[in-house]
């Protein structure tokens, strides 16, 4: 099992009340899963993919990342997870503005201590697998939004993570280059890439294989039956 | 390591104008004190020259009396036992390591006179030197010949002056051959020498002419041997030992000085060897202007306080800009760690950058001056690089508040920030 978070619960604890945004949340995937988590802004799921991604404490509850326990961990030895365990992908898609999309894609390996030449082959393969072998040497002010978030996908993906960490990765991008990233990540996933994706919005939700709904800091999986139910109230529009 | 050096330059050279003007404080303050340190530095050589280099390393040990020199005229009787040098003494000097020649030679300041026909001369120095004098003092012929073996074996009454004493008594005619009377005796003059290194004393005031006027008409040597027939016998010697460099003249004069004055007889004399420090009087000279530049250094240093300020001001600025990708960074698994050494690197080669610029401007201010004030000037290297190291430390020192900012960034507040 690559996830396995139980009963957790998280607070934001400021000095005048306690806020609780996640509440008994438990979320098991299995290796070569594609989870969708969906949910209204509020609703936790934010906070719940900064736990998943190890930048974040619960309050209460286990988590383990491929059998182990991350939570009783050193920010360091976090660090390190994150490094080797999980890729990123986010909305505005984080990239070096500066640098090139080789060496944006090469960053986490320079953090992993690859010798340049690997940094730069693994790199240059990364960025073939997501289609962009042409656009190597372009920085990001030179490439549309969606290719800017295939360079964050091959950034990644250039570690081969257990886990692909996805937070609304089509928010800032218009429905074609959605669909296409879409794609990508479908075609990811069948090459045995386990996804877990954050969104609100349902036409994306639906491109996973298993969707989980997470309202007031209640997660509820998804059943065929509630499934029809919210493809009927118009959510698989593309 | 290298990837960070090379992110930093990149950084630098995307913010040309910010980085220039961030480096300008490190830059004026480097200046000022390479420019400071180059005038000392020259002013030190020149003093070194002047005084110590222009007489080839070459240290007097003279016989002194409280402190001053100890001069024998016509009518004084010579100090009771104050031995003649003898060879195995000669020897023992010779056989100190920091000593390459040695001479010794008995003088008087003459007031009563040489006299040349209808001409005399009077307030003079003659010297009864052996034969290694000239060489050591670096005297060469001009005309005539040296002393030969012969002169001192047959005690021959044969005279060597110096251009000074030729012109005053022969007025320009050839003066080899001439006979000229000294205390009554008869001496043929042979040849004319000169100092084949020029002493150039640094005049600045009445003290200083005075210190470097003997007031002398010239000089006339005589051999050794000759000497108790117009003088006395016995009387005592004065040494002149050449280092064997300008750093080792203070030790070989002083050890020369420890020789002689263990070969003085009475051990109750006022009357001792002690050895001119020329290396130890330019030291106090170099010191005293150095006193004075030194707090000139400080306010220079100011100026590197308020530069390394204005770097640490850029430097947090920087972190709030980059807000974003340090939080990026931190997410996708840098630790701590190489984000303080990124932001600490970047300091380092902002600042070092400014330290070689400042060095440059340094050496041009130094020549400015040179150029416009006559002032001598020397780049003193080791003081270059030390300025740029330091500069390199200052970057480190106030590099690290930022960069310890920037490491401490939460990633979760720092991603969502835009």
């Amino acid at each position: 099992m690559v996830l396995k978070l139980d009963h957790i619960d998280k607070d934001y604890i400021t000095p005048k009340l306690i806020v609780p945004v996640l509440h008994d949340v438990s979320l098991h995937v299995e290796e070569g899963e594609y989870v969708a988590i969906m949910g209204p802004s509020g609703s936790g799921k934010s906070t719940l993919m900064n736990i998943i991604g190890c930048l974040d404490r619960p309050t209460k509850g286990t988590y383990e990342l491929n059998g182990e326990n991350v939570l009783n961990k050193n920010d360091r030895d976090m660090a390190s997870i994150r490094l080797n365990n999980l890729g990123f992908v986010f909305q505005n898609f984080q990239l070096l503005s500066r640098q090139s999309a080789l060496d944006n894609v090469a960053l986490p390996l320079v953090y992993a201590g690859v010798r340049k030449r690997e940094r730069i082959r693994r790199a240059k393969a990364a960025l073939t697998r997501v289609g962009l072998q042409d656009r190597m040497s372009f920085t990001p002010a030179q490439l549309s939004g969606g290719q800017k978030q295939r360079v964050a996908i091959a950034r990644a993906m250039v570690n081969n993570p257990r886990l692909l960490l996805a937070d609304e990765p089509t928010g800032a991008l218009d429905s074609r280059s959605s669909k296409a990233l879409m794609e990508l990540f479908e075609e990811l996933n069948n090459e045995g890439v386990t996804i877990v994706m954050i969104t609100h919005a349902p036409e994306i939700a639906s491109y996973a294989k298993r969707v989980c709904n997470i309202f007031d800091g209640v997660l509820t999986e998804r059943t065929d039956s509630n499934r029809t139910r919210i493809e009927a109230a118009g959510g698989k529009g593309l | 390591m290298i990837e960070n050096i090379r992110l930093a330059f990149q950084g630098i050279w995307s913010h040309k104008m910010r980085s220039f003007l961030t480096m300008l404080g490190i830059i004026i303050g480097i200046a000022s004190i390479i420019a400071i340190v180059s005038t000392i530095q020259g002013t030190n050589n020149a003093l070194r020259d002047q005084l110590v280099g222009s007489g080839n390393n070459t240290v007097n040990v003279n016989l002194s009396q409280g402190g001053e020199s100890y001069q024998i005229y016509d009518s004084s009787s010579i100090p009771t036992g104050i031995p003649v040098i003898s060879e195995e003494t000669r020897q023992k000097i010779l056989a100190l390591e920091n000593v390459e020649k040695v001479t010794s030679y008995t003088t008087r300041f003459v007031t009563d006179g040489v006299y040349y026909k209808d001409k005399s001369l009077s307030e003079f120095n003659i010297y009864g030197i052996d034969m290694d004098y000239f060489d050591t003092l670096s005297y060469s012929i001009r005309t005539g010949r040296e002393f030969l073996q012969s002169d001192y074996d047959d005690f021959r009454r044969v005279i060597i002056v110096d251009q000074t004493a030729s012109d005053n008594l022969f007025q320009g005619a050839n003066p080899l051959g001439r006979t000229v009377e000294i205390n009554s005796q008869p001496f043929t003059v042979v040849g004319v020498v000169y100092k084949t290194s020029t002493y150039e004393p640094n005049i600045k005031d009445l003290d200083d002419y005075y210190t470097n006027d003997d007031g002398s008409n010239g000089i006339f040597f005589m051999p050794k041997t000759t000497w108790p027939i117009v003088f006395q016998y016995d009387e005592p010697e004065n040494v002149v030992v050449k280092a064997t460099s300008t750093e080792e003249m203070t030790k070989a004069g002083q050890r020369t000085a420890n020789i002689l004055n263990d070969t003085i007889t009475n051990k109750n004399s006022t009357i001792t060897y002690s050895a001119e420090d020329l290396l130890g009087i330019v030291k106090k000279q170099q010191e005293l202007a150095n006193a004075s530049n030194l707090q000139l250094i400080w306010i220079a240093g100011i100026s590197l306080l308020v530069g390394g300020i204005g770097v640490m001001n850029i430097m947090l600025v920087s972190v709030t800009e980059r807000t974003n990708e340090i939080g990026l960074k931190k997410a996708i698994g840098a630790r701590k760690g190489a984000i303080l050494w990124q932001f600490l690197t970047e300091a380092a080669v902002l600042t070092s950058l400014g330290g070689v610029l400042g060095v440059g401007a340094g050496i041009a201010m130094s020549q400015l001056i040179h150029r416009f004030t006559g002032i001598l000037v020397g780049i003193n290297w080791p003081a270059a690089l030390i300025a740029v190291l330091f500069s390199m430390v200052i970057g480190i020192v106030f590099g690290l508040l930022p960069s310890v900012q920037a490491s401490n960034l939460d990633p979760i507040e720092a991603l969502r920030r835009e």
